[in-house]
């Protein structure tokens, strides 16, 4: 057995807090295997000539995500109400608004976020929409991420249509009867769409809760199912090399010695650094 | 560290382990009655079904401890081993295969369905069924109230003696007040004095025109001066049973629509822009001599003026919709209206 210096009091410091590091991590892995998850999905390979332009996909969820930030925390502040307040004989709703655009410390800053971030989400959707198209990577094996996507896009619409109501002031108003005389202009099945819309006959205030269990509940929900879908293809399929790419598209490089196994068969999982350092000394423990 | 070998525990519970098996018994589902029975008789009558469910629970309760010890207590156990019903050989059944001909492996119908396959298809099928019941009335309570009970309303605009003859008022008055501001609705009205019908018959006639846009819903706006000083009648602000309502004495020399610029004659019929049809009417009834407001029909065109006009009515369609040609075909269904 090779005689080995004993560690100086930094590397046993260093040592310690690698294991207090890895611990819980480690934890985490041997029960759920998350930490190799997160680690394939966010060290995976990707073609050499990547462009700024595939980025924005992601600058896409991000929109996304910061909307659902500020969504939920004008939420605790937005209440749904087309009841007059009696004290000052306007609507309830259009009141919170208000008071979240001039009460509420920062309100301005979060509802300015949701409102033009909306704008926003919508425009890298579509800036995606055409990168994706111009470079192809709409085509075999990706079709269904593309139709995954418009539907993405749909549902970001409905948010666009369902959230404009919400400040119950007289444009939300207007700009609601048109869309949904809109719908109610569909052959057949329309006029019974914009009723379901409505809520009824006309509308009020059953209209604005309807419309506001559609933005914050029903098409986030939808929008969250099929974002973890989209992004489960992208990982699955691998991202698209530029058109002007000099390797053909698809294509791996040159094949590996071990053959490439599906994701998490050959990835061994992480020992905890304590337990590597103990094996490497055998009989130093029964 | 020694590499893991099967301690001799765990060997000996692994060869002993069937023997652990509890025999198959109905004791616990009598003692999940029992429990059921309590619970509810919690809600219904404490006393006496709680009692009987209590008694229930505690006797099967007995009886399932006494099964699940009698290993321990040294008694015997009796372990029937699930069989299924032996068929001869015939039709639609598979011989046992020749090398196992000496087990004796009972021939299997081809179309048996097999324990697993029954069990796949109980849950399966609960699922749906648990699946439906939670579906409909959930879907139902969703969908069905944009549809039910849409109640007339009926609004009262005053007597008819706020109206003079021939002349046009914008009236604003409030439909639902329980709903309130939002249900504030616009009409163009104008009293075309009593019309006698061919058995002789004297009634009011009232030209009373929505202000929703046969296009898509906007609010149009009568093109001409308004006010005391132009038309020469004062403007009214009356209070009803519906609430606030306001008459504004206009010149209208028709309908103009900010959103798309649909436009329309002094009748309703249109005249420029996007819109399909004639402006909606309101149906209309005298009572008390008090003017009183009904739901609104849809108008394809109006042919004459006043009490002459002949009006081509239909059942109301939403903005937008034909209601004449073959553009209406296209909306077979309407969704009910009041």
């Amino acid at each position: 057995m090779a005689v080995r210096r004993k560690p100086t009091k930094a590397e046993l410091r260093r040592q310690r807090m690698e294991e207090l590091v890895n611990f819980p991590l480690d934890w985490l892995e041997e029960r759920s295997g998350l930490i190799g998850g997160v680690r394939y999905f966010l060290f995976r390979n990707v073609p050499a000539d990547v462009n700024w332009m595939q980025t924005l996909g992601s600058a896409a969820l991000t929109a996304f995500l910061v909307q659902a930030i500020t969504g939920v925390i004008l939420a605790m502040y937005y209440v749904p109400s087309a009841a007059t307040d009696p004290a000052t004989g306007k609507p309830v709703a259009w009141e919170s608004i208000v008071n979240i655009s001039d009460g509420v410390f920062m309100g301005w800053l979060v509802r300015g976020m949701h409102r033009w971030g909306a704008s926003v989400f919508i425009i890298l959707m579509f800036l995606h929409m055409g990168r994706v198209f111009l470079f192809g990577a709409y085509k075999y094996p990706r079709e269904l991420n593309w139709i995954i996507g418009v539907l993405i896009l749909v549902m970001g619409m409905m948010e666009g249509f369902t959230g404009y109501l919400l400040p119950w002031d007289q444009t939300a108003y207007w700009a609601t009867v048109v869309g949904i005389n809109l719908n109610g202009t569909a052959p057949f099945l329309g006029p019974w769409l914009a009723q379901f819309l409505r809520g009824g006959q006309e509308i009020g205030g059953e209209t604005l809760t309807r419309f506001y269990s559609l933005h914050m509940l029903v098409i986030p929900g939808a929008i969250m199912a099929l974002i973890g879908l989209h992004l489960y293809l992208v990982i699955r399929l691998g991202v698209t090399s530029p058109p002007w790419s000099k390797d053909a598209a698809g294509m791996e490089p040159e094949q590996e010695e071990e053959p490439r196994l599906r994701p998490g068969l050959t990835r061994p999982v992480p020992r905890p650094a304590g337990a590597s350092a103990l094996q490497a000394e055998p009989g130093g423990r029964e | 560290m020694e590499p893991e070998q099967p301690s001799p525990d765990t060997e000996h519970e692994s060869l002993h382990e069937e023997q652990h098996l509890p025999p198959p018994t109905l004791w616990p589902i009598g003692f999940a009655i029992g429990i059921v029975v309590v619970l509810v008789g919690l809600v219904i009558n404490p006393e006496l079904i709680s009692s009987i469910g209590a008694v229930i629970a505690i006797v099967f309760g007995f009886l399932w401890a006494r099964d699940a010890t009698a290993e321990l207590r040294g008694q015997p156990l009796v372990v029937e081993p699930e069989r299924r019903e032996m068929r001869e050989a015939g039709e639609g059944m598979t011989a046992p295969p020749a090398d196992q001909q000496g087990v004796a492996l009972p021939p299997v119908p081809e179309t048996a369905v097999t324990r697993s396959r029954f069990l796949e298809g109980a849950t399966l099928g609960l699922g749906g069924v648990i699946g439906g019941l939670i579906t409909v009335p959930v879907a139902g309570f969703a969908l069905l109230p944009s549809f039910l009970s849409q109640k007339q309303h009926k609004v009262d605009l005053g007597p008819l003696s706020t109206f003079p003859l021939n002349k046009w008022y914008i009236a604003t008055f409030t439909v639902d007040p329980m709903q309130g501001e939002v249900s504030r609705r616009t009409a163009f009205i104008r009293n075309n004095g009593t019309v006698t019908d061919s058995k002789g018959n004297a009634s009011p006639s009232f030209t009373i025109i929505s202000n929703r846009c046969a296009h898509l819903g906007c609010p149009v706006q009568a093109n001409g001066p308004t006010g005391q000083k132009f038309t020469g009648n004062p403007s009214i602000t009356e209070h009803t049973d519906n609430g606030r309502v306001d008459l504004e004495s206009v010149l209208p020399a028709g309908y103009g629509c900010p959103c798309h610029g649909g436009q329309y004659d002094p009748e309703g019929n249109r005249i420029a822009g996007p819109p399909v049809r004639a402006l909606d009417r309101y149906a209309f009834e005298v009572d008390n001599g008090r003017l009183i407001l009904l739901s609104t029909y849809s108008v394809a065109k109006v042919v004459g003026t006043g009490a002459q006009a002949k009006i081509y009515k239909y059942k109301q369609a939403g903005p937008g919709q034909h209601v004449d040609g073959p553009e209406q075909w296209f909306y077979p269904l309407q969704p009910p209206h009041h």
